[in-house]
């Protein structure tokens, strides 16, 4: 009885090195195509404009609503204790180290990674990832360099934007809802926000956008066959790059703000 | 010219190839016979080194497959997979000319796409098929698309994965007419998969059945009817008695 029990926890956590170690191949090999040649550039454009451009929409959005209702909660909270005022500096530091790199890189997460998880199984399920191969291309090297690559480079503006609308969607809170005066709430966010406050956010940006379209290149190639490994794959991918990106984002802000 | 030796592979337990000896000379059409499972499409993958053999050699021109310029050996070889597999993602025309448009034998744009046009007439569609995205194309449409592809760079080694399957019988018989007129006219050693027997005695210079894990047997199609052998002659007149399992 206790044998089997340890034997499975041992087979569990075999199966989880086993899994760590693919994934540092994975991300070795990945990077060792950035410097070897060919360099595929129309395929970084289109992953460029796919993974940073169709995305601004979905980021605005989440980033505007997040940023109004942390600052209706900051307010609501700091009533308890007279600190209502304090709403422009929270709603931009929070929007800022926190919730705009979070926030954008769960969204990308969601887009971005589970729609290369898709393309790249299917892909693989229907031998054109084998025929990549035949028409003397690495599949590593078109596929999943180019989407890495541009995630991590695109990331930084989608969070620097992303910070940009939050702290703007608190304004219009602030101001229109709670009395708030304009000129005031811009001095206050513009006074209090720290140059390691924005360094922080787009290097956390750049992070998960590495993560993200990592994990979504990992278990697109890595998929079974059929639309059960599909589905599978694609599902796998975005629960394993949102918990690596909370994990990241705790271990970067331990990094940058840890006294 | 491919000459494979004592080639095993197994996947997990299940031993697809036991020790598979085939010899496919220049400028021949070899057809690959036998039933589904046995390892047809690993022996040709085998060959191009997308999956790799545990044990026994294979060689073209005498060189190991895995040794030398990768890009270089690949460079010869062209290949018609089983669903076409063309890219989603991309219009006909550069799924065409995709190995013209990067790496080694990369050609400018318009050549390129002049040269996609040509493939493509000589597989029987007509430019306005150039620049419709694959899944605008019916199956047979796809299997010429793919053709196209697999001979635009003038291979001297073509590999046909299935390549009548899901077709109805006229348009495969349009496509093994192509295969029988393309390979001949490009003087190329061509390798060839199936279990379609029309298929197959329409391509074929020689025919190899793989029964088992092993070359079963090997010899001109025109001994193909006098074969002697049992497992052979129950799988070209298809029958569902004799040493062949009908349920596998």
């Amino acid at each position: 009885m206790i044998g089997a029990a340890l034997a499975s926890v041992g087979g569990a956590v075999l199966a989880l090195l086993a899994a760590l170690g693919r994934l540092t191949l994975f991300t070795g090999q990945t990077l060792s195509h950035l410097l070897r040649p060919p360099f595929y550039g129309r395929e970084f454009a289109l992953a460029l404009v796919q993974i940073g451009y169709f995305s601004l929409p979905v980021v605005g959005l989440t980033a505007l609503f997040t940023g109004g209702a942390l600052a209706l909660q900051i307010y609501a909270g700091g009533a308890r204790f007279s600190a209502e005022a304090v709403v422009p500096q929270i709603v931009a530091i929070g929007m800022v180290r926190e919730l705009g790199p979070v926030l954008v890189g769960l969204m990308i997460a969601a887009r971005v990674t589970s729609s290369i998880a898709a393309e790249i199984a299917t892909m693989k399920v229907t031998e054109q990832i084998d025929a990549l191969v035949t028409l003397s291309t690495h599949p590593m090297k078109y596929l999943t360099l180019p989407r890495v690559l541009a995630a991590t480079l695109v990331m930084p503006l989608l969070v620097g934007v992303g910070d940009v609308i939050g702290i703007f969607g608190g304004y219009l809170v602030g101001t229109e809802r709670l009395g708030f005066n304009a000129a005031a709430y811009i001095r206050n966010t513009a006074d209090f926000l720290e140059p390691l406050d924005i360094v922080s956010s787009l290097v956390k940006g750049a992070a998960f956008g590495f993560i993200a379209a990592l994990m979504g290149c990992y278990y697109g190639m890595h998929s079974n066959r059929g639309a059960m490994g599909v589905g599978r794959a694609t599902k796998s991918s975005v629960v394993a790059a949102a918990v690596l990106i909370l994990a990241a984002n705790f271990i970067l802000t331990e990094a940058f703000f840890s006294a | 010219m491919i000459r494979l030796t004592d080639v095993h592979k197994s996947f997990g337990e299940n031993a697809v190839l036991r020790g598979v000896d085939l010899h496919v000379p220049r400028d021949e059409s070899m057809v690959v016979i036998g039933g589904s499972g046995t390892g047809k499409s690993v022996l040709i993958k085998s060959v191009l080194g997308l999956v790799t053999p545990e044990r026994g050699t294979i060689t073209v021109d005498g060189r190991p497959v895995d040794q030398g310029d990768r890009d270089a050996f690949l460079a010869r070889f062209g290949m018609l997979f089983q669903g076409a597999a063309l890219f989603d993602s991309l219009p006909v025309w550069q799924n065409v000319a995709f190995r013209l448009l990067r790496g080694a034998l990369r050609r400018p744009r318009d050549e390129a796409r002049a040269i996609a046009i040509e493939k493509l007439r000589r597989v029987g569609l007509g430019p306005d098929v150039a620049d419709r995205l694959p899944a605008e194309l019916s199956g047979g449409m796809q299997k010429r698309v793919g053709l196209a592809r697999a001979i635009a760079a003038e291979p001297e080694i073509i590999f046909f994965d299935e390549p009548t399957t899901g077709l109805d019988p006229i348009m495969a018989g349009v496509i093994n007419d192509l295969i029988r007129e393309i390979v001949s006219e490009m003087g190329a050693t061509a390798i060839t998969i199936t279990h379609d027997m029309t298929s197959a005695r329409a391509i074929a210079d020689r025919v190899a059945m793989l029964h088992g894990g092993k070359i079963r047997w090997t010899g001109p199609v025109a001994d193909l009817d006098a074969s002697g052998d049992p497992y052979v002659e129950q799988f070209i007149h298809g029958r569902a008695d004799g040493p062949i399992k009908a349920v596998r």
